[in-house]
C-alpha cells in the first residue's frame, strides 16, 4: 500500500503544467485533490513516472457564474463548490448531488474536475454534468478544445483527453428559473461508491431522467409527459437499455429494479412541479 | 517551479501544531508515514491507506483531510494539525475530549484521533450543525468499537453547549 517511486512537480503556472505534460505523455498524470488518484497510487493501480501538482495554481481556483454558465476550474474543490454561496440558485441539482460525493473529509481536497477526468461510472460528478449537457475546458500546448461531457466520458474510467492535455475546467448550465430537481442514491453507506444514483429534471414540460453507476458511463432518457403503464414502459426499456450487470455489490436485476422504482418516484416528483 | 526528483530525499518543512518541522521525504512518502516514521509524531493513526477509515483524518490549514491521500510534499509550507495538538489551555482535555472520556465514545481508541479532528473542524465550521449533520460528517470514520452512538452524544453535548457558551457570551455584550 505505498506508492512506487515517481518524480513530483509542482508548477508556478498553467503553461508549465502543459510544458510538463507534452515532455512526459503518458508518463505524467495531473494530481489535484489526490482522492481517487492517491490511492489508485497506493495501490499500485497507477504508476505514473510524475505527477504534477496543480492544486495550488491560483488561475485554475475560481468559480464563476457568467452568462448562464457555472464554471468551475480544476483546482476547485468539492467542498468549495458546495460552500459556494450562489450554488443552489445557480444549479439546484448540484448543490443536491454534491453532498453524496465522498465523505465530507474527501470533499475537502477532492476537486470536482479530478471527479470527472477520473470517470468512475458511480461517480455523482460525471452524472450531473452529463445531465445537464454540461462540458469539460481542456488544454495543451497544441491549444485548446471544449468537449460535451457526453464526448469526454467515452467508457469506463476512460475519457476523451489526450495523453498531452489537461481538464482546466468544466461548465455546468446554471438552472432555468423554476425547475425542479430531484438526486437519489443508493449505496450499502453513505459515502460508498453509488450502486445507483438518479437525477431528474424538469425543463419546457419534459422530464430528463440521469442515471450513473449501472451503465459504465451516465445516461439520460428523456421523457414527454407519460403515466402510468406508458411511464412504466418507459422506464422498463430504460433499465434494460443500461446493460447492469451483477458485482458484489448488486446484481443487475436489483439495478433495474431501482431505476424502474426510484426513477418513476423521481419523475412523478419532478413533473409534479409543471403540470 | 518546485520539481522533486524520484528515488532521492528532499528535505520538506510546515509546522506541525504551530511548531515549525522539518524532515526528509521521497516525492512518494505519503504524508501519514511523514508525521510517523520521520517526524516521529505517532498520534496519528493510519488504518487502511486509500482514504476509505478515517483513522489518519488530520487538519491541513484548518480542514479534516486524509493523510494517506496525501504526500508529505504537498503539505509544504501548511499548517498541519493532529490530535496531540488539541487540548485544555491547562494541559488537561479540552471539553470535546472530555465529553468522549464521559461518553465512553471510544474503546480501542483507534480511530478517535481522526474521529477528534474532524468534529474539532465542524465545531469551528458549523457550530450549528445539527444531529443529522455530525452523523454525515462521522460517515468519513469507521469505529468497530463503540456503534457510534457514545461518539454521537459526545459530539451533540459538546455543539449544544458551545452553542449555549455563545449565547451567553453574546447577551452579556449587550
Amino acid at each position: 500500500m505505498k506508492p512506487a517511486p515517481f518524480d513530483y512537480a509542482r508548477p508556478d503556472t498553467v503553461d508549465e503544467a502543459l510544458d510538463l505534460l507534452a515532455e512526459h505523455g503518458d508518463g505524467a498524470r495531473i494530481l489535484a485533490g489526490g482522492q481517487s488518484l492517491v490511492a489508485m497510487l497506493n495501490m499500485r493501480l497507477a504508476s505514473p513516472t510524475v505527477l504534477v501538482d496543480i492544486s495550488r495554481l491560483a488561475p485554475l481556483r475560481t468559480i464563476a457564474l457568467d452568462g448562464g454558465v457555472l464554471e468551475v476550474g480544476a483546482a476547485v474543490t468539492q467542498h468549495e463548490l458546495l460552500t459556494w454561496p450562489g450554488l443552489a440558485a445557480a444549479q439546484p441539482l448540484l448543490a443536491l448531488a454534491l453532498p453524496w460525493v465522498g465523505h465530507h473529509q474527501t470533499r475537502q481536497r477532492g476537486t470536482v474536475c479530478g471527479s470527472l477526468a477520473h470517470a468512475d461510472p458511480s461517480a455523482e460528478l460525471p452524472l450531473v454534468l452529463r445531465h445537464l449537457d454540461g462540458s469539460v475546458v481542456l488544454r495543451s500546448r497544441r491549444g485548446r478544445r471544449v468537449l460535451a461531457a457526453a464526448d469526454f466520458q467515452t467508457g469506463m474510467m476512460t475519457t476523451a483527453l489526450a495523453a498531452d492535455e489537461m481538464v482546466v475546467a468544466c461548465r455546468f448550465p446554471a438552472a432555468p428559473a423554476g425547475g425542479r430537481v430531484a438526486f437519489r442514491e443508493v449505496g450499502q453507506r453513505h459515502g460508498d461508491f453509488a450502486i445507483v444514483a438518479l437525477a431528474a429534471t424538469a425543463r419546457d414540460g419534459k422530464v430528463r431522467l440521469g442515471v450513473g453507476g449501472v451503465a459504465a458511463v451516465p445516461a439520460t432518457l428523456d421523457l414527454p409527459p407519460l403515466a402510468g403503464d406508458a411511464l412504466d414502459d418507459a422506464l422498463n426499456d430504460f433499465a434494460w437499455g443500461l446493460g447492469a450487470g451483477d458485482d458484489i455489490h448488486a446484481t443487475a436485476r436489483y439495478r433495474r429494479e431501482l431505476v424502474r422504482r426510484l426513477g418513476r418516484r423521481m419523475v412523478e416528483e419532478v413533473a409534479r412541479a409543471h403540470p | 517551479m518546485r520539481t522533486l526528483e524520484a528515488g532521492r530525499r528532499h528535505l520538506l518543512r510546515f509546522t506541525l501544531n504551530g511548531r515549525p518541522v522539518e524532515g526528509w521525504a521521497e516525492p512518494r512518502l505519503l504524508l501519514s508515514d511523514f508525521l510517523r516514521q520521520e517526524l516521529g509524531a505517532t498520534d496519528g493513526h493510519v488504518g487502511c491507506e486509500h482514504g476509505v477509515c478515517g483513522a489518519c483524518t488530520l487538519r491541513i490549514d484548518g480542514r479534516a483531510v486524509r493523510a494517506c491521500l496525501m504526500l508529505a510534499v504537498q503539505a509544504e509550507g501548511c499548517a498541519v494539525e493532529t490530535v496531540a495538538g488539541l487540548g485544555a489551555a491547562d494541559g488537561g482535555l479540552d471539553d470535546l475530549q472530555a465529553a468522549f472520556r464521559r461518553h465512553h465514545a471510544l474503546q480501542c481508541g483507534y480511530c478517535t484521533p481522526g474521529i477528534l479532528m474532524s468534529l474539532t473542524q465542524l465545531l469551528v465550521d458549523e457550530p450549528d450543525a445539527d444531529g443529522a449533520r455530525i452523523r454525515d460528517v462521522l460517515s468519513g470514520h469507521l469505529c468497530r468499537c463503540t456503534g457510534y452512538q457514545g461518539i454521537l452524544r459526545a459530539a451533540e453535548e459538546v455543539f449544544a453547549a458551545r452553542r449555549r457558551a455563545g449565547g451567553e457570551a453574546k447577551e452579556g455584550e449587550s
